[in-house]
């Protein structure tokens, strides 16, 4: 579903994807993993066209998607910070979001899964961010496509939240949607993961599923597996 | 890109400092009129304040708008819009919004007055049209300064050299070296410096237009020339309508390889 080709990033003399090949099939969950800086974030972001790679293809459905923009409506992303205007109130920014997307939406059921029927009529500058998180969310889950990528979802959210953004991703992969989550928190990766992609010095270093993962380090704590891999560029 | 215009827009009209350069200039207005009790003379005092003020006002809120909406401009660059759009459409909000608090703030007391039976309503919509165009030239430049720059504070800081360069560095370079280079002729050097500092271009304009060139001595007169004309007229417009378009032509260029 997901190419990426031979992608080459690099920020001033920083090598952030060196040469990356990576290809993600279509239904599943993905973990996207890798210690601060590896890479993570800049690869979500060339996917969607807002970091420019040096080098290197990334198709999307068989098509190229580098200086493409028709694409994005194809897929829903959750950013890391949320950060929102803070004149407009919670209501016209879904009205905004929804009015740049020519597609249908369900955010009634979301506002009431998250609690949000109380903040609507809120300024965005005036809401905790956790609040702001669960914005962030209604966001990108009121649109249905088949790719969601999400950017450490978890920032924030109270457990009520987070059991209920478990619920909504579990439901969106029994649709037979793919998912790629980055996130530092490992009993997250455990329960929702299916597949885990490692990143390291530019490169994919390891992927595979968490069963995997266990074995090919000999631990059967994911966490402590995660810090092996990691432990190793430090050595 | 129009729904982000109308959006930064909207934003821009609620947000306090809106209604506080808003006021601004309604105040100022209102208090020059009481002051001057003749339209003509509030035109020159507010000449001198806009041509300073509107940069300023300009440079800082496009920098400020930038560098505060970076997040949300990532959401929106997730989302099926071309990024030119979207930089065009804040761009245009902030222009717009800036604009519109001059042109009210400061027709309300005006047309109040009883501009309209004055025989100096046209200099004072060049006034308002020159304001604009310097809300435009100085929102696109200090765009272009952020684009350029990652960091906020020297964003921040490149932004207001800019504008200090402009309005008043410029100025004094120009004179000096009409002092120095005194025995030259220096008609066609300070009517082309003068060409390319959109500031000066409309203080010149407006002191034009407004009769009291004689005072300018003899390079006044040469001014008057060629800026009293028809065609003048026509080629300063042309040249204020460049100082928009080349910033914007740049930011699209810009905008093909940024990173967010």
């Amino acid at each position: 579903m997901i190419e990426f080709k031979n992608l080459h990033k690099s920020f001033g003399k920083l090598v952030v994807l060196n040469d990356l090949d990576l290809n993600i099939n279509e239904g599943g969950i993905f973990a996207i993993l890798g210690p601060n800086g590896s890479g993570k974030t800049t690869l979500i972001k060339c996917l969607l066209g807002m970091v420019i790679p040096h080098k290197g293809k990334i198709t999307y459905n068989n098509k190229s998607v580098l200086g493409k923009w028709d694409y994005r409506n194809d897929l829903n992303y959750l950013p890391q910070i949320a950060n929102f205007p803070p004149n407009l109130t919670v209501k016209e920014l879904i009205e905004m979001v929804k009015n740049l997307r020519p597609k249908q939406s369900n955010e009634e059921d979301l506002i009431k899964l998250f609690g949000l029927d109380d903040s609507l009529q809120k300024k965005l500058g005036n809401l905790s961010g956790g609040t702001k998180q669960k914005v962030n969310i209604v966001l990108t889950f009121m649109f249905d496509s088949d790719l969601i990528i999400l950017d450490e979802p978890t920032n924030g959210l109270d457990p009520i939240a987070l059991i209920h953004l478990k619920e909504l991703i579990q439901k969106e992969k029994t649709k037979g949607k793919t998912i790629l989550i980055t996130t530092h928190i490992m009993s997250f990766v455990n329960e929702v993961a299916d597949e885990i992609v490692f990143l390291l010095d530019g490169k994919i270093y390891f992927k595979g599923t968490v069963d995997e993962l266990k074995k090919q380090t000999n631990n059967d704590n994911l966490e402590h597996a995660i810090a092996n891999l990691i432990a190793k560029q430090y050595a | 890109m129009l729904k982000i215009l109308k959006y930064s827009f909207y934003d821009l009209m609620r947000s306090r400092w809106s209604y506080v350069y808003f006021l601004f200039y309604l105040i100022l207005g209102f208090v020059l009129l009481f002051l001057n009790n003749d339209v003509n003379k509030a035109v020159i005092t507010l000449m001198n304040i806009i041509i300073v003020l509107t940069p300023l006002i300009g440079t800082i809120f496009g920098v400020m708008y930038y560098y505060n909406s970076r997040e949300f401009t990532e959401l929106l660059l997730a989302q099926p819009i071309n990024r030119k759009k979207i930089f065009m459409g804040q761009y245009l909000g902030i222009s717009i919004s800036l604009t519109l608090s001059l042109v009210l703030g400061l027709g309300i007391p005006f047309v109040l007055y009883g501009l309209f039976k004055s025989a100096a309503i046209f200099n004072f919509g060049l006034l308002l049209v020159v304001g604009s165009f310097l809300n435009f030239i100085f929102v696109a430049l200090s765009y272009n300064i952020a684009l350029s720059t990652e960091n906020k504070i020297k964003g921040f800081g490149y932004a207001i050299l800019m504008w200090l360069f402009l309005a008043v560095i410029y100025d004094g370079i120009f004179l000096i070296s009409l002092i120095l280079f005194d025995e030259y002729p220096l008609d066609k050097f300070s009517l082309i410096a003068t060409m390319l500092n959109p500031i000066d271009l409309s203080r010149i304009l407006i002191l034009l237009k407004l009769d009291i060139s004689a005072l300018l001595g003899y390079t006044g007169a040469v001014f008057r020339k060629f800026f009293g004309t028809n065609l003048g007229m026509l080629i300063s417009m042309s040249i204020l309508f460049l100082w928009v378009l080349i910033p914007i032509l740049r930011m699209n260029l810009k905008l093909r390889k940024k990173d967010f």
